[in-house]
């Protein structure tokens, strides 16, 4: 019966995505329409495969990617608020784009992601070293000192770019925006593909390490290895997401912990749920952005930022007010309890 | 299994000094002793979740550091206090990862086999589907249980399986412990600060105090007016009850 809703849940998160999708590729400044399309319109086609089809599937790839780089994120570190925003990975990867721009201008795209990924994986471990030897694992300690670590990151990107003049063509790295996206310069993001299949297949390991170090040992599981694993995952899918869009934020922490209000933290079981409701999310935002000052857009990364903030605001008072929850269980259990006495 | 000359050092301070004993298979030994006295220590390194300093370990004619860990995780299970219990996960998959060190993520007919007993063992079938972080502590500790049955394995290792319990759960979770040991074959070893429940519920007691191995033996060995003062520096009168010998402290 749970089984069967949960399903229900899956298939209609999927059906609404097929159709905004189909939707969204009809949004823009030139008019396209599906019987041009049908018909071979060579002008027309050439749009839908240049430019709208390429934004289309960044767009996918993007929710899905950042929502399971989240994910993974949140699992290894044990923590509900760590994601590539809070955990300094964003922040390292924009760094890596700056060290390019300086040091080889004319570096390809494939060399951008390349650099933007060793100084991810590198910052998101530093950040996780931090957090490990904390003594004490507060729940806000942990995220709180991945946004100062994030923050003196940005400082130094910050200056550097400044002084070199740079702020200006780092600014599409710092502000996500879609309407750049064309043919030929977005491929790097399907990098997301493979990279989501492989953290399928670990799966379990992550849960497992989510679990606690003795947990994980017990079960015969390489806990360091399968956390050093699992943040690279996650920090080259967001590396390939700020190189080819730029700064996409909230969505790693916001979208898993939605779905695993209803879906539980099985990432095996909520995987595809959270991917579904991660390209859900960033294909409406874009569809709002594009549509709220048309024919203009606004950048997705303001939209996702005011909608997520909003998000998140809610979110961490849901987790924090130990009221909010466990009252139903309680009202349960003062039923139940009423009930047992009337039976005796 | 055999553990000689064992030796553990936080810095200067040894926290594990010399502790050489031998963990009789079959039965159930309860490790006590004061805070600090390293018991909860000796208990991680025989178990591989803390590397030690010196010793050795012997487990099948082998040191413990020679077993691939995938092979030691269907021989040895260790359950400690430190699970993260945010984790939404329902009982019965975390009964499943039990299954974890046979078939990895791909779970056999055999397999869910194992994991439905385990549950119907620790009577848990009413709350299968629900998740960890809506159980009760005792209902919890029993999820985990299930989980070390279903790993199917020979030892069971469990540090202060009782901590956080009140007295009918904490009680009920000694006499799994016996059960574990009296139904399934199991050798259990466990960290526990209640003397009494160690003296009722165990056959073998090692008492620890400032690292080292105070006194190794049957619970009559063990629980006597003055061992039990010189570990613990407090006046304690034993009393037979039920044929056992348990203690009062004051």
């Amino acid at each position: 019966m749970e089984q069967k809703k949960q399903n229900l849940i899956s298939i209609g998160l999927f059906v609404a995505l097929i159709i905004l999708s189909f939707i969204s590729i009809f949004i823009g400044v030139l008019d396209i329409s599906l019987s041009g399309i049908l018909s071979g319109d060579y002008y027309q086609l050439k749009i839908l495969f240049a430019s709208r089809l390429p934004r289309l599937l960044a767009i996918l790839c993007t929710g899905v990617g950042m929502s399971i780089a989240g994910l993974i994120m949140q699992q290894l570190c044990m923590n509900k608020f760590v994601s590539p925003t809070t955990g300094a990975t964003i922040s390292s990867a924009q760094l890596g784009v700056l060290i390019t721009l300086i040091l080889m201008p004319s570096a390809t795209i494939l060399e951008k992601t390349a650099v933007a990924f060793t100084t991810s994986i590198i910052g998101t471990w530093i950040f996780v070293y931090f957090t490990q030897k904390l003594k004490f694992k507060d729940t806000i300690m942990v995220p709180l000192i991945g946004i100062m670590f994030g923050s003196v990151i940005g400082g130094f990107t910050n200056y550097f770019a400044y002084k070199y003049n740079l702020l200006q063509s780092l600014s599409t790295t710092f502000v996500g925006e879609f309407s750049l996206i064309i043919r030929g310069r977005y491929e790097i993001v399907f990098l997301i593909v493979p990279l989501v299949i492989i953290a399928y297949i670990y799966a379990n390991h992550f849960n497992i390490v989510g679990m606690g170090e003795s947990f994980a040992t017990n079960l015969g599981v390489n806990h360091n290895l399968i956390l050093f694993g699992g943040l690279s995952i996650a920090a080259l899918i967001t590396a390939s997401v700020v190189v080819t869009v730029g700064t996409i934020s909230y969505i790693g922490l916001i979208v898993p912990n939605m779905v695993a209000m209803f879906r539980g933290d099985k990432i095996r079981g909520s995987m595809l749920d959270i991917s579904l409701v991660g390209a859900l999310f960033v294909l409406i935002c874009d569809m709002i952005a594009r549509l709220v000052i048309f024919p203009y857009e606004l950048p997705i990364d303001l939209v996702i930022g005011v909608i997520g903030s909003i998000l998140f605001i809610g979110l961490m008072f849901k987790k924090l007010n130990p009221h909010s929850k466990p009252l139903k269980a309680k009202q349960k259990k003062e039923t139940q309890a009423i009930g047992g006495e009337v039976n005796a | 299994m055999k553990i000689s000359h064992l030796i553990k050092k936080y810095g200067e301070k040894s926290v594990v000094n010399d502790v050489t004993f031998e963990i009789p298979k079959g039965k159930v030994t309860s490790m006590i002793g004061p805070n600090g006295a390293g018991k909860s220590t000796v208990l991680n390194i025989i178990t591989r979740l803390t590397q030690r300093d010196g010793g050795q370990i012997l487990f099948e004619g082998k040191d413990i550091k020679d077993w691939q860990s995938k092979e030691l995780s269907k021989k040895v299970a260790i359950l400690t206090q430190s699970n993260n219990i945010q984790m939404k996960l329902t009982v019965k998959e975390l009964v499943s990862f039990g299954r974890f060190p046979y078939s990895g993520s791909r779970l056999t007919e055999q397999d869910y086999k194992f994991v439905e007993q385990a549950i119907k063992y620790m009577e848990l079938e009413e709350f299968q589907d629900r998740f960890l972080d809506q159980l009760s502590g005792g209902q919890r500790q029993r999820a985990y249980i299930a989980m070390v049955i279903a790993q199917d394995t020979d030892y069971v290792f469990l540090d202060e399986p009782t901590n956080n319990l009140d007295i009918y759960h904490a009680s009920n979770m000694m006499k799994i412990a016996r059960k574990l040991c009296d139904d399934l074959g199991k050798t259990v070893v466990m960290v526990l600060h209640e003397i009494n429940y160690a003296a009722f519920y165990s056959d073998y007691i090692c008492a620890f105090k400032d690292g080292k191995l105070h006194t190794f033996g049957t619970v009559e060995e063990v629980i006597q007016k003055d061992i039990l003062k010189s570990i613990y520096n407090v006046d304690f009168e034993i009393m037979e009850i039920q044929d056992k010998p348990l203690s009062i402290y004051f």
